[in-house]
């Protein structure tokens, strides 16, 4: 054997980097089984590096890729099947099967790529374990990366992705693009699980630091990914969301780390390429007509885009499209941005009596961000003990550290502000 | 391959329906038995008497124990179950989802376990 020089390693490389999860989803496909597909292709991009540098580099390297793996994964099998009389029809059913050219052109290829999509956002799959899948297997992130991300640890994060897996082969989750009839519901799952990846990625739950560009990026590499598949609206309206939120990131935080709210913003570190291509999108997906939740939400975060500053920002349309978000996807979460989106175009006043109206509902009596928007309120109303009780409160439920001293400083600045007060009264 | 889908419900419920809404649910499982075995998917399935009737055996030590009633006292209890035949996950969940008790309780899916077989 002789040894792959670094120019084959290279071009080895690169498909590895291009290619490898077209590969994956086609040997999926070919060997019905994810173990097998995922040996098969790491067999096949071994066998590359070693006869690329004596054969040179094929026309299609795709195809003798995904020709390569399947070849090594029934040889396998054929091995195996020698001790293990199961495998025997398992052995001739693969190797039956005929191989075509149509397997490999791009139609197919890109079809198996939203195989492969659909079937890790399979609703019988826990919420957890498709997202843990989807990045392993259609983004190629390792499992460890997957778990520093999350703030789990790599052995239980893999156990998950191997009882998915098993789900999968055992319960039979066929790999297949939904029929039309399922199809809206069955994007909505997938859009779900991009929207989760971006929101640990944006603005992680816990941890040392607010943002993780790493997921942030795949995020917006897999709703890219959708929309070039299935360029339904609300894919699209997502790409649109992710990219607009993600144009803010530079401004979301001081050097120092810690947090800058949108209005403190310095939105001439916002970032404009993702803004033009974001606000083309949003547009794109509001002429469908046939926009969800996905794209009021970008559509929202176009208008903030647009706006010079917070003073400048359209308050009115943002609390008109915050309605019809309402209508579409009613939810306390909503209703709570929708009162600050009031507070800004009616006043803190306004916005103050619909935060209290929705925590005295108790639905968001946990939830650290709708104390600190209470409590931001009664700052600007001058409210200053019930600001300071508001923070407090806030600062014990949230689970994430460059937010807790966000609002420590808020407390603290209130403090110093009470006392004078007192001092001079 | 074999899906069972047991059926979960309120006993409760059945027992205090009135009878008009009882047959009009018996009417909607015949339709639904009958529809399984026309189209081929269907293998078994029956009704079972309530959780009073039941009785939980457990065997330790070589002592055998049999006490009253179901393990767990759930709001929902195991009613009846189907065995079907059907080609994937997908096409086991679109007739459970048919089965009329999952409207007003809930339908689990097991794939069947095949020995000796990938």
């Amino acid at each position: 054997m002789s040894r792959p020089d670094a120019a084959i390693r290279n071009v080895v490389d690169a498909v590895y980097r291009a290619d490898s999860r077209r590969v994956l989803a086609t040997l999926i496909r070919l060997l019905g089984d994810f173990d097998v597909a995922e040996e098969a292709m790491h067999d096949a991009f071994m066998a590359a590096l070693e006869r690329w540098s004596e054969t040179g580099i094929p026309g299609n390297p795709r195809a003798w890729l995904i020709s390569t793996g399947r070849f090594k994964a029934i040889d396998q099998l054929r091995r195996r099947a020698r001790f293990d009389a199961s495998l025997v029809t398992l052995v001739q059913q693969l190797g039956d099967g005929v191989q075509s050219a149509a397997d490999f052109d791009d139609d197919a290829v890109e079809d198996d790529r939203l195989r492969l999509i659909f079937t890790c956002c399979h609703p019988a799959l826990a919420i957890d374990a498709r997202v843990a899948l989807t990045l392993r297997e259609v983004c190629g992130l390792e499992t460890e990366a997957i778990a520093r991300a999350f703030l789990t640890s790599a052995p239980a994060l893999a156990q998950r992705i191997v009882r998915a897996k098993g789900k999968i082969r055992d319960a039979r989750i066929p790999y297949q693009i939904p029929s039309r009839a399922d199809l809206p519901e069955r994007l909505d799952a997938v859009l779900h699980v991009v929207y989760l990846v971006f929101n640990e990625g944006y603005s992680a739950s816990s941890g040392q630091s607010l943002i993780r560009p790493d997921l942030t990026a795949e995020a917006i590499r897999l709703a890219r990914l959708l929309v070039e598949l299935l360029p339904d609206p609300e894919a699209i309206g997502l790409l649109a969301l992710v990219l607009l939120h993600d144009s803010r990131r530079a401004a979301r935080t001081s050097p120092a780390g810690a947090l800058v709210l949108l209005d403190d913003q310095d939105r001439t570190s916002w970032n404009r390429e993702q803004i033009a291509e974001g606000l083309a999108l949003v547009e794109r997906a509001l002429s469908s007509q046939r926009f969800g939740p996905y794209t009021l939400q970008a559509a929202i975060a176009a208008v903030h885009a647009e706006a010079a500053s917070a003073a400048a920002t359209d308050w009115r349309q943002i609390v008109g499209l915050y309605d019809v978000l309402l209508r579409v996807n009613p939810s306390p979460v909503v209703e709570l941005n929708r009162a600050a989106a009031i507070a800004m175009a009616d006043g803190a006043e306004a916005g103050l009596a619909m935060v209290d109206g929705i925590l005295a509902r108790g639905d968001l009596a946990d939830y650290h961000l709708a104390h600190a928007a209470r409590a931001d309120l009664c700052r600007r109303l001058g409210r200053v003990d019930e600001a300071i009780a508001s923070y407090r409160r806030a600062a014990g439920l949230t689970r994430q550290e460059p937010e807790r001293r966000f609002l420590a400083g808020r407390l603290a600045e209130l403090r110093r502000l009470g006392d004078r007060k007192r001092n001079g009264e | 391959m074999k899906y069972l889908c047991l059926i979960y419900d309120q006993e409760s419920k059945w027992a205090t329906m009135p009878k008009a809404e009882s047959d009009a649910m018996m009417a909607e499982y015949g339709a639904f038995t009958e529809s399984v075995k026309n189209s081929g998917q269907y293998v078994g399935g029956d009704a079972l008497q309530p959780t009073h009737t039941a009785t939980t055996i457990r065997v330790r030590n070589g002592k055998v124990s049999a006490t009253d009633g179901p393990f767990a006292e759930t709001k929902e209890q195991l009613g009846g179950y189907y065995l079907i035949e059907a080609k994937d996950l997908n096409a086991a969940v679109q007739v459970a989802s048919r089965i009329p008790s999952a409207k007003v309780g809930c339908v689990e899916v097991r794939p069947v376990m095949v020995y000796g077989q990938q």
